[in-house]
């Protein structure tokens, strides 16, 4: 495997600009910068956060993305007024050694300047990133987070013990990988509690799931969906058991919140719920966000089980689906990367899922597209949260 | 095979197909159930009579309590089956 190698050591699997509004006001302008530079030689990302209010959840998280290993530039747009910190962000993307840019529409004059300035911006990064050096990618460089969205009775069954599995192996090979979503464990906090690399960790891990059971409860929700049912699951310990299985089953080193990277390797847990009172909504409010925690805790690619088939890929972070539901694989084929659920009808193993998975895992890091890179997706969802630090 | 069974001490079994009522499939251990329901794919069936209030068992763990008598054959599904999770508030 063969990586981009930035400035501040870290290595990519792509090599990216990423094109960022600072409010829903400056949207357009971005976009229409990223239509007039994104080609295949060199991908520019649209990426961007729509509230007004300030909030250092989104800041941080931001942050992170505009340094992610994946990305070497980065062409900030900001309104003016709005209250996101655009100054800090530009300087920590130019203090990690990526190019920087800035355009500020209310001081450019108005869209067709800001949008003129910010091609010309990117433009002049492009040569810059094209020469960014490649060098030997090994598994410890690698971290991988996976997520689970329109889970069915096949996920728990195909996809998620085969990603458990893949997890195994990867965390054996040295690579870090992150998990998720304690809303979705909810019914597996003893289990997690035994799991933890030391018993604060296993306490952690413990309390995290039972805050994410207040904040659901007083949501009036938890993340169990009419499409689950329908898909054969009935509750939420039935559906939780099917998603504890992507973690596997090596020690946990710790729990992690959108945006902090994991400081060693192995694997990780992250904890995806507000703090404190349960105020900001629905923790995520898509799957998007959840692939968008993970690129910004450092994941160069997610893997994303599906049952009733998303189509989804990601800005940033390329996304392999791994498609629980052979029914659904027949139907969505072009979208899937893997079929997990020839277990079903081919009688595969987990293993074989599994050592499928490695192998794709291998060639996407090394460069090869995802199905959802080859459609063109490129997700991408932030919005407000907060959390203690 | 129909049916997958996901730990042999489990209750219910999930359809790997749309299974139709009166058909008789044939489970891990060799013997025959005949279905009292249709069982759409990666739905649940009674691999035996499950009793009012009694756990039922996937992946060998307590999926939820019955609400009602179900007998070997039936559908396990939101009819019959709730959650046991207490809220922690």
């Amino acid at each position: 495997m063969k990586g981009y190698l930035r400035k501040d050591g870290q290595k990519g699997i792509r090599n990216v600009i990423v094109v960022t509004y600072l409010v829903e006001c400056a949207h357009h302008v971005a976009e229409e910068i990223v239509r007039e530079t994104d080609s295949s030689h060199l991908p520019v990302h649209l990426i961007g956060f729509g509230g007004c209010a300030p909030n250092a959840y989104a800041q941080w998280v931001m942050e992170r993305l505009c340094t992610h290993p994946n990305v070497g530039g980065v062409v900030i747009v900001s309104l003016g007024c709005e209250n996101f910190l655009r100054d800090q962000l530009l300087q920590v993307v130019k203090e990690s050694g990526r190019e920087g840019a800035m355009i500020v529409i209310q001081e450019e004059g108005g869209t067709s300047a800001s949008i003129r300035k910010g091609v010309e911006a990117a433009r002049a990064m492009i040569p810059v990133v094209q020469a960014v050096p490649k060098v030997e990618l090994h598994w410890q460089d690698l971290c991988i987070g996976t997520v689970c969205g329109g889970s069915d009775a096949c996920s728990g069954i195909t996809a998620n013990p085969a990603v458990g599995l893949a997890f195994n192996r990867l965390v054996d090979a040295g690579a870090t990988c992150i998990f998720e979503e304690p809303g979705e464990l909810i019914g597996c906090e003893a289990m997690l509690r035994q799991r933890g690399i030391t018993p604060e960790v296993g306490q952690q891990l413990y309390d995290c799931i039972h805050k994410a059971d207040i904040y659901y409860k007083k949501m009036g929700h938890d993340s169990f969906s009419q499409g689950n049912a329908e898909g054969g699951l009935t509750t939420i310990e039935e559906k939780s058991l099917g998603s504890y299985a992507k973690s596997g089953n090596r020690p946990i080193q710790g729990l992690i919140r959108p945006g902090e990277i994991p400081v060693t390797n192995g694997l990780y847990m992250m904890d995806v719920v507000p703090d404190g009172e349960a105020r900001w909504g629905f923790p995520n409010v898509s799957d998007t966000a959840e692939i968008v925690e993970m690129a910004a805790s450092g994941c160069h690619l997610v893997l994303y089980t599906t049952g009733s088939g998303s189509v989804a890929g990601a800005a940033i972070a390329p996304v392999i689906k791994v498609c629980s539901n052979p029914l659904t694989y027949e139907r969505m084929s072009e979208d899937m990367d893997v079929n997990a659920g020839r277990i079903i009808t081919e009688g595969a193993s987990l293993e074989d899922v599994s050592d499928e998975l490695i192998l794709l895992i291998e060639h996407v890091a090394d460069g090869q597209r995802t199905k959802s890179e080859a459609l063109g997706h490129r997700e991408f969802f932030l919005g407000y949260k907060e959390f203690c630090r | 095979m129909k049916l997958i069974s996901l730990n042999r001490i489990d209750n219910v079994a999930v359809a790997l197909c749309d299974l139709q009522a009166g058909q008789e499939v044939t489970l891990a251990d060799g013997s025959v159930l005949t279905l009292r329901d249709d069982i759409a794919f990666g739905h649940k069936v009674a691999v035996r009579s499950i009793d009012e209030g009694e756990k039922v068992l996937k992946y060998g763990l307590p999926i939820g309590s019955a609400t009602r008598n179900i007998e070997a054959g039936g559908l396990v599904h939101e009819h019959n089956l709730k959650s046991d999770y207490v809220w922690s508030i």
